[in-house]
């Protein structure tokens, strides 16, 4: 029987090789996630180690300014390691000790993941291998060495397109090398049953506390809540808890790259369609023989020619909606913000602070809109100012 | 109706009419040890694996495995991922691939078996893939990426079509090799090792428990693959199962020869068949 599905997506599409791993995985998830034990060692690293709650932030001057609605940002980017991705890798960590194993290996694109992987590997004792796609490695230099300082070894991944699906391929593939003492921490909310569950479970922190922390600070539900989608990790965590609640608008912001129209994008939702892929099914650029296409953003953590099965169900039954942002307005909105509020958005952010900036002036301005600040943008700041024509080096 | 057009449909129904009727898999199992010979379709064109196939089905070839390439191999390792970058960059298509196995399948009645992954098979259309496999001559397909808990998506489909769904069984199998060998068809693909597919010089797996277990439920033929190379390895193998399978070894002469492979293949095929005693 298939298991993990969401509508006709999800489902456990890995080779045999993996499967008794999988429902290893499976299992102890099943009873860890219960365990009040586990719950409590989580939180207290959650709190202690990584810095959570992350602060709601009023935007008043990005509110006054676009004069709309009030624009409230979810500060992930204030966590330890600088995103949201350090939600889920604690909390796989914690239950790969509880499964006796000695060695995490993660994929990452922005290598966020990875740092987040390598940190909680260095805090908790674990051997860690990161697998990086060659391109960035070359984007994301900074991060490659944050890594190797937490003591990650990071393989660069030349085949394919060199890019986040290409270092997925490759941490499956050393996974099934070797199995016995060793977790794969994926790092969104994709790949086969349990990951996207457990992924999405572990990142459903983020829209717990922002659910409470609105309704304390304003009394009432937002009317929008805007995350950037690259896998869908930090964008599930933040509309999770608001899904129940129909009258708050859920709003993935996808990569168009140089746009929808062009071959140069990542917008799966736009332009993709139904496949079978990485463990899941669910939708993917591809083309009219299921090859994978190769995919492009700027950012190379939204660089990624699939999306997590809840997502394509959301859209599916369209309690969410799905946009596409360019470049050019993820790098006008990066540069925003960092001018308005002070605070530099990591990339893939900066696509959903777009968007809030072309939905706000449309909106009421008693209505709210939470904007999911993924991570910050102190790894991006060289590759934006490359792009800019400015060559600096870091 | 243009004259290409016309000239293609003509071309298609004396294949059709020329169509050998295929040999059953299991009938390569009945009084021999089989040997089984992977290559990737349209490494480095499609005319040249149709004439490898025929090559090596003449110098003693039991089965041929035709992989069909796929953008994300996720089981192979880079020999043959760098073959289906290879095919893919030739533009070898789905279609191509089945017009291919039409002419290879008016030639001989050789069993011939697909590898692919879930994608190309689950966009190209489930029930259009299977009636093609049907109509062109294959008998069986091999899915990496497809376990027992997923085999619905295309096992009732494949049936209708005469196509058997290869199971396969991992060393990390364990207490689930009764399940997976139950209901098998065709053969059952016994990955020798961990890890992905590529040339291994020793194999660690204590193989004769995995076969004892699976034999102890079904009475389908076993052939052993993933990291078989030489003579010596098939020649242990073949002690143990009815089968070897050879795939990067072979992959690895095309990749070195291209066009030029069809006799060093023969020579190879010719040898590892004949160490299966
Ligand atoms: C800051 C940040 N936001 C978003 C993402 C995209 O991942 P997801 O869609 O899983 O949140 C990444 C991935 O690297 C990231 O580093």
């Amino acid at each position: 029987m298939s298991k993990g599905k969401y509508g006709i997506h999800g489902g456990q599409y890995t080779p045999e090789t993996l499967m008794n791993a999988i429902i290893e995985v499976e299992k102890a998830y099943e009873h860890y996630k219960n365990d009040p034990a586990f719950q409590a060692e989580l939180t207290e690293l959650l709190n202690d180690y990584a810095g959570r709650p992350s602060r709601l932030y009023f935007a008043k001057k990005m509110t006054a300014d676009l004069g709309g609605a009030k624009i409230y940002l979810k500060r992930e980017d204030l966590n330890h390691t600088g995103s949201h991705k350090i939600n889920n890798v604690l909390g796989q960590a914690l239950l790969a000790k509880k499964m006796g194993k000695t060695r995490l290996i993660a994929e990452t694109g922005a290598g966020q993941h990875g740092v987040a992987t390598a940190t909680a590997a260095a805090l908790m004792g674990f051997e860690c291998e990161i697998f990086m796609g060659k391109e960035d490695t070359d984007r994301q230099a900074l991060n490659v060495f944050r890594m190797r300082l937490l003591g990650a070894k990071v393989h660069v991944v030349t085949s394919g397109t060199m890019t986040l699906k290409d270092a997925v391929n490759e941490t499956f593939r050393e996974w099934t090398t070797r199995v016995d003492d060793t977790h794969y921490v994926l790092g969104s909310v994709m790949g086969p049953h349990p990951f996207p569950e457990m992924v999405r479970d572990f990142q459903s922190v983020i829209s717990k506390e922002a659910r409470e922390q609105i309704l304390k600070k304003e009394g009432k539900l937002p009317s929008a809540v805007i995350a950037c989608v690259g896998g869908g990790s930090n964008a599930i965590g933040a509309f999770y808890n608001f899904i129940p609640d129909e009258e708050v608008r859920l709003i993935g912001c996808e990569a168009a790259g140089k746009g929808v129209d062009t071959a140069l994008h990542a917008a799966t939702i736009a332009n993709g369609s139904l496949g079978i892929f990485h463990g899941m099914k669910s939708y993917f650029c591809q083309d009219e023989y299921g090859q994978i296409a190769p995919v492009y953003s700027i950012s190379a953590g939204l660089d990624y020619p699939g999306i997590g099965p809840e997502h394509a169900h959301l859209h599916d039954t369209k309690r969410a909606e799905y946009v596409p942002i360019t470049d050019d307005e993820a790098v006008a909105a990066f540069e925003y913000l960092s001018r308005t509020e002070g605070i530099i958005p990591a990339i893939e952010s900066a696509h959903a602070i777009a968007y809030a900036m072309v939905l706000a002036p449309t909106m009421r301005k008693d209505e709210i809109i939470i904007v999911n600040v993924s991570g910050r943008g102190d790894k991006d700041v060289a590759a934006i100012a490359r792009y800019k024509g400015e060559n600096i080096y870091e | 109706m243009n004259n290409t057009l016309k000239a293609n449909i003509i071309e298609a129904n004396i294949i059709e009419a020329n169509k050998i009727k295929a040999n059953k898999i299991s009938e390569i199992f009945a009084d021999q040890k089989a040997f089984i010979a992977f290559l990737t379709a349209g490494d480095p064109s499609l005319d040249k694996t149709e004439e490898f196939i025929l090559a090596m089905d003449a110098a003693g070839a039991d089965l041929i495995e035709i992989g069909i390439p796929f953008s994300d191999p996720i089981a192979e390792g880079p020999v043959i991922e760098a073959a289906n970058e290879r095919a893919l960059s030739a533009s070898t298509t789905t279609d191509a691939i089945f017009d291919m196995v039409a002419r290879v399948r008016a030639q001989t009645a050789i069993p011939l078996v697909f590898l692919t992954y879930m994608n190309p098979v689950f966009v190209y259309g489930v029930e259009r893939f299977f009636s093609a496999c049907q109509k062109n001559g294959i008998n069986g397909i091999i899915i990496p990426d497809l376990p027992f808990e997923e085999k619905g998506e295309i096992l009732s489909v494949a049936q209708a079509h005469d196509v058997d769904v290869i199971t396969l069984i991992a060393p990390t199998s364990q207490d689930r090799i009764q399940m997976l060998a139950r209901d098998a068809t065709g053969f059952i693909y016994l990955v020798s090792s961990l890890g992905v597919t590529g040339v291994r010089s020793e194999i660690k797996t204590d193989l004769a428990a995995i076969v004892s277990d699976i034999r102890a439920v079904t009475q389908t033929p076993i052939a052993v693959g993933f990291g078989i190379a030489t003579p010596e390895q098939a020649t242990t193998i073949a002690k143990l199962a009815d089968g070897v399978i050879v795939g990067s070894a072979i992959v690895r002469i095309i990749a070195e020869h291209g066009a030029a492979s069809t006799p060093i293949l023969i020579d190879y095929v010719r040898k590892m068949k004949a160490a299966l005693v």
